[in-house]
This record gives structure tokens, sequence and C-alpha cells, in this order.
């Protein structure tokens, strides 16, 4: 396997349309190997769309993205899947499959990417659930988990092809904090111990401040700031502040019946 | 001592593993120079782990030797997990297993007595109260699966009625009987044929449907949104349904009749040369008010059917989205058997 790209991810200029509405304006990030780098805004801002495509799963309308060296718009059909065979992604629900078993799921990558003998699959896909915690529920279906095990599960199966980077959309969506800060722990942990760049979309400030090294932040479709995640924190405009500060609270309420009646009265 | 060369990574797990079967190392200590290994990827420690594990089968062990740091440090990042427990074999469970199928049949037969009672206790006290029917929605379903229906099921019990008059044309003319075709055809379709044709289109499409979407309703945890909010799932979703084909059913089987019929005295005509008039006097001498009305009566009963085993299969949905799939199969499968199992109860019940 080539390891002779220069940044892990290069977004440039991305344009993304659903029909007539620009979701996606004009967005440049990129991701250096080994980094944390949190894509993060409100809801509806754009990040799941960022997200998929940059993993492919949607075209672009405009610009270019460049996945582990490779353009993935004028790449070909084997030249995608064999990016792809080397990022893991960590879907929001988990998105195991229902009707097999934590041990097929995991196996299921493994058997699809490497043409490896039963016995070496089997042997990888403890290994990946060892890593996890999650080897005592090896032989048990998703319905049969908890959220967080799922989550746990769902990301023994995006790590089984030993990615060189992650990708991982709201990991902490659904769950506790107590939870939600041992997932994050997972993930910083193994980045570190494999040295693989991690992607995340996260809106949970908590998580961002635990693994965030870099920070891209998204309003309505463009980047309103980017960099190490301090410098970013500081900066003046309002979308930032609002959400790092969630002093706005008040005002994004709007104005309540109270209020209303009490202009009227007044008028 | 073993040794392995190169990296040992995805593709060349395999040539590796011929390397470590291929030695006959006969010491209590087997050593695996791994001097010349460049890196490792996990499918290469899932190799080396396979080995120590058959090794230590054997009552022996292995030491690693002349490893790099980084090849020590990627063997370290990964757990060695313990082998599968052996599973305790399931024994003398038959009797258990009888058991079991036996209170489940009992839990289904109490369920299907339950939403039965149920609907008609809340369409009276809906009749009663003149509240809590959702008739925009029974309007809704009576398109649903009755006016979309329409086509199809005009289609088949036309195609029935002209195929059942050209099989028996050949054994008629024999006979010299052509003219009792009408019978045959009349008689067939208002009594048996229509409804049950109709019944098994409408188990397929509507059956299918309402365990489908009553289904997904259970996964999606709305049933249970529904009950905490005061709303019995039975009142808001089954009786708006049950209403509806109840009066589509009967439409839709006079529809079926007539297509039938229709397609028979095409084939009359043009195949047995039976006159148009002598079809349509002989149909009227033969065809009773009563035929017709005993299969509006049935169409009505295969109704309450198809959609009572459609609710109940997706209300015992259990699982996620496979679950589902599989409450569809069982609500077209017991739909069409409780049909027809209906449908040979009542032939006895109206046999005079």
């Amino acid at each position: 396997m080539s390891k002779d790209y220069v940044h892990t991810l290069e977004v440039k200029n991305l344009i993304a349309r659903y029909g007539e509405r620009q979701v996606l304006s004009d967005v440049s990030m990129t991701v250096e190997r080994g980094e944390v780098h949190v894509i993060l805004g409100g809801s509806g801002c754009g990040k799941s769309t960022l997200l998929k495509h940059v993993i492919g799963l949607m075209k672009p309308a405009g610009g270019s993205v460049k996945l582990l060296g490779v353009d993935l718009v004028e790449a070909d059909e084997p030249q995608r899947n064999a990016v792809l065979a080397r990022i893991g992604m960590l879907f929001q629900g988990g998105a195991l499959l229902n009707s097999l078993t934590i041990r097929e799921n995991v196996a299921l990558p493994i058997k699809e990417r490497t043409g490896l003998p039963d016995d070496v699959i089997d042997e990888m896909v403890r290994m990946k659930l060892g890593l996890v915690s999650m080897l005592h529920a090896i032989d048990l279906t998703p319905p049969e988990l908890s959220g967080g095990m799922k989550k746990r599960a769902a990301l023994a199966r995006a790590m089984a092809t030993d990615p060189e980077i992650l990708f991982a959309d709201e990991p902490s969506a659904g769950l506790d904090p107590i939870t939600a800060a041992e997932l994050d722990a997972l993930l910083l942990n193994l980045k570190s111990r494999f040295g693989m760049s991690l992607v995340v979309v996260t809106h949970e400030l908590a998580s961002i401040e635990a693994i965030a090294d870099r920070v891209t932040m998204l309003d309505k479709g463009f980047v309103i700031a980017s960099g190490p995640l301090q410098e970013v924190k500081k900066k003046d405009h309002p979308m930032v502040r609002a959400f790092f500060d969630r002093a706005s609270e008040a005002e994004s309420r709007g104005t309540s019946v109270l209020d209303a009646l009490s202009k009227e009265s007044r008028t | 001592m073993i040794a392995l060369e190169g990296p040992l990574t995805y593709d060349r797990v395999v040539a590796a593993r011929a390397v470590l079967d291929g030695s006959t190392d006969e010491g209590a200590v087997v050593r695996l120079d791994l001097g010349k290994v460049t890196e490792a990827d996990s499918a290469g420690v899932a190799l080396l782990a396979l080995f120590a594990r058959s090794a230590a089968a054997a009552g022996k062990s292995v030491e690693i030797v002349n490893a790099s740091p980084e090849l020590r440090r990627t063997l370290d990042l990964f757990p060695f997990p313990k082998p599968d427990a052996q599973k305790a074999p399931a024994t003398g469970k038959r009797l258990e297993n009888l058991g079991t199928a036996t209170v489940e049949v009992a839990e289904l037969i109490l369920q299907f007595m339950v939403l039965a009672a149920d609907t008609a206790w809340f369409i009276v006290l809906g009749v009663v109260q003149r509240r809590g029917i959702r008739w925009r929605e029974v309007l809704y379903e009576m398109s649903a699966m009755g006016s979309r229906a329409l086509s199809v099921v005009g289609l088949i019990a036309f195609l029935v009625g002209a195929t059942m008059a050209l099989q028996s044309a050949q054994q008629l003319r024999t006979f010299g009987a052509n003219i009792f075709v009408v019978d045959l055809i009349g008689i067939s379709m208002t009594r048996e044929l229509g409804p049950l044709m109709a019944a098994i289109v409408v188990a397929g499409r509507s059956g299918s449907a309402v365990a489908a979407e009553i289904g997904t309703m259970v996964i999606t945890e709305e049933i249970d949104a529904l009950k905490t909010m005061g709303l019995h799932p039975t009142r808001f979703l089954v009786v708006p349904k049950l209403l509806a084909i109840s009066v589509t059913q009967p439409l839709l089987t006079i529809l079926a009749n007539v297509a039938g019929i229709f397609g028979g005295f095409l084939v009359a005509v043009l195949y047995l040369d039976v006159g148009a008039d002598t079809f349509l006097s002989r149909l009227e001498q033969t065809l009773m008010l009563k035929d017709v009305i005993t299969g509006l009566v049935k169409s009505v009963i295969f109704a309450q059917l198809i959609v009572s085993v459609g609710a109940i299969s997706g209300l015992r949905t259990k699982g996620g989205a496979d679950a589902v799939g599989r409450s569809t199969t069982t609500a077209v499968v017991a739909g069409i058997f409780a049909v027809i199992t209906a449908d040979a109860v009542a032939s006895l019940v109206f046999y005079f």
C-alpha cells in the first residue's frame, strides 16, 4: 500500500447541491496525517453532506476531493474502491447489519476486501473486538446490544481493515455523557496507537474539547472558521461565539407569546 | 528456527502461512526469527496469534527473536483474544419446545380475539359517541386498499373467468351442453372465485402493507408513543383500516364477479357459439340473488381476516428491519391461508 500523499484529505472549493438548493458553498479543508479533525456546526449546516462527499457516497457539483492522494471525482471505479478499502467509517446509528452477528458484521469488510483464509479472518475479528472490549458479545446480534455497545462494535467494524483514516459521524449522538466520554477516549486511544487520522463530525461541545486537534466550522454551507481548536474558540464571528459560549440561548429563543402580547398591549 | 521475511501484510499472509506450516521444529520452544520482517498489519498479527495458539495446543511455546522495535510495537497493539468457549449442546428440549409452541398458539388466538373485541367495541363507541373514528383516514385507506386494486382485481378475475370457460368448453361441447357454461361461470364466479380472487389479491397488496406499516411503527417505538399519549393503537390504526376494507372488499368482489362473467361471456360467444342474447337470458334464469349475496358476505369476512392477520403480524414484530420483512411475509401467507380456510368453512355453512 502506497502512502505517498501529502495531505490525508484535501477538499478544495467543494460545492454541493440538492436540486436547486446549494448545501455546500466553496468549502475547503485539509486533514493531515495523524491528526484529529473535527467538523462542527449546528444542525443542517451541511456537516453530514460534506462527509458523504468526502467518502465518495455523493458526487460534488463543483470542486475536488482528494482522499489519500487520490482525486475521488476523477478516479474510476477500481481506484475509488482501492481508496475506500483504506478508510473506515463509523456511521451515526452504527449501521450494523441486524440479521448478522457481531462476528459476521466485523468479518464482512475483511472478507469483501481481502482473500484471507477464514481462521485468520476470525482471529482478526476477535483482535478488533478485543480492542473495543466487545469480545463477550461476539455472537450476539445488534438488536441485543445497548447503544454504546453498538457504537463500539461498529467501531470495530470500521477498524477491521486497518484504515489510514477513520471518519465518525456524530459518534456520541444518543449516548449518555459517561458512555460518550468513554467512546471519545477509545477513539483517541486507537488513533494514537495506530497513528491514523480521525475526522469526526459532531456538535457535542464536551466531545470537541476532549478530542479535537483542529476544527473546521460550517454554517449554512460556508466555512466560517478553521484552524487549531484554541484559535477558533477565540474568533469573533457571531456563530462561533454562539456555539462556544451558548450565551445567545435567550436570543435564539425569539419572542414568546407573552412578549408579543405585552407589545400588542403597549402599541 | 523459522525465519519470515518481507512485509507481513494482507497480501503476504498466505505465503507466510505456507512458511510457518512447512517448518518442522522439534524443540519445545519454537524460535521465530522476525529480523527480516519490515512491517505488519492486523492480518499479519492475526497469523502470528494463530501460530502461537496452535503451538500452545501442541505443548510448545513460541519465542520471537530479532524483531525490530517498531514491529514489537505493532505486535503489542493488539490484544491476544481467548479462544471461543465451547458451547454446551442443547439436549432434551423437545417437550419444552412443544410447551412453548402451545403457549404461543394460545397467545396468538387470545390476541386475535382481543383485537376482534377491541375493534368491535371501538366502532360501536365511535358511532355512539360520534368521535374517535378518523374518517379522513378511512377514506384514505379506502383509496389505498380499494380503488388502487381495481385494475389488478378486474384483470385477474377476467382472465380466470375466460380461462375457466375455455377449459370447460371442450367437455361441454362433447355433450352438446354448451349452454351450461353460463351456469358454470355465473355460479362459480359469484359464489366462489370472485370473492376468493379479490381476497387473495388484497391479502397480497394490503395485508402486507398493513403488517409493514404497523411493524415499522413497532420497531421505531411509534406504537409505544401512541400508548403513552393515551391513544389505543387498535383504535388509531386498525379501526380505520377495518372500516375501509369492509366497504371496499364487497365492491371489489362485485367488480371481480362482473369481470369474470364478462370473460366467460366473451369465450362463450366467440368460441362456443352461444349467442349473446342466449347467454344473458340464461344468466338471468340461473343466477340467484342468493349466490351473489353469499359471495358478498364471504368477502366481508375475508376482509376482516386480511386486516386482522396483517395487524397482528405487525404488532408481533420484534427486532429490526429484517423482522419487518418477516412480519410482512407472515401476513401474506397467513392471510391467504385464513381466507381459504374461511372459504372452505363458509362453503359448508352456505351449502344448501
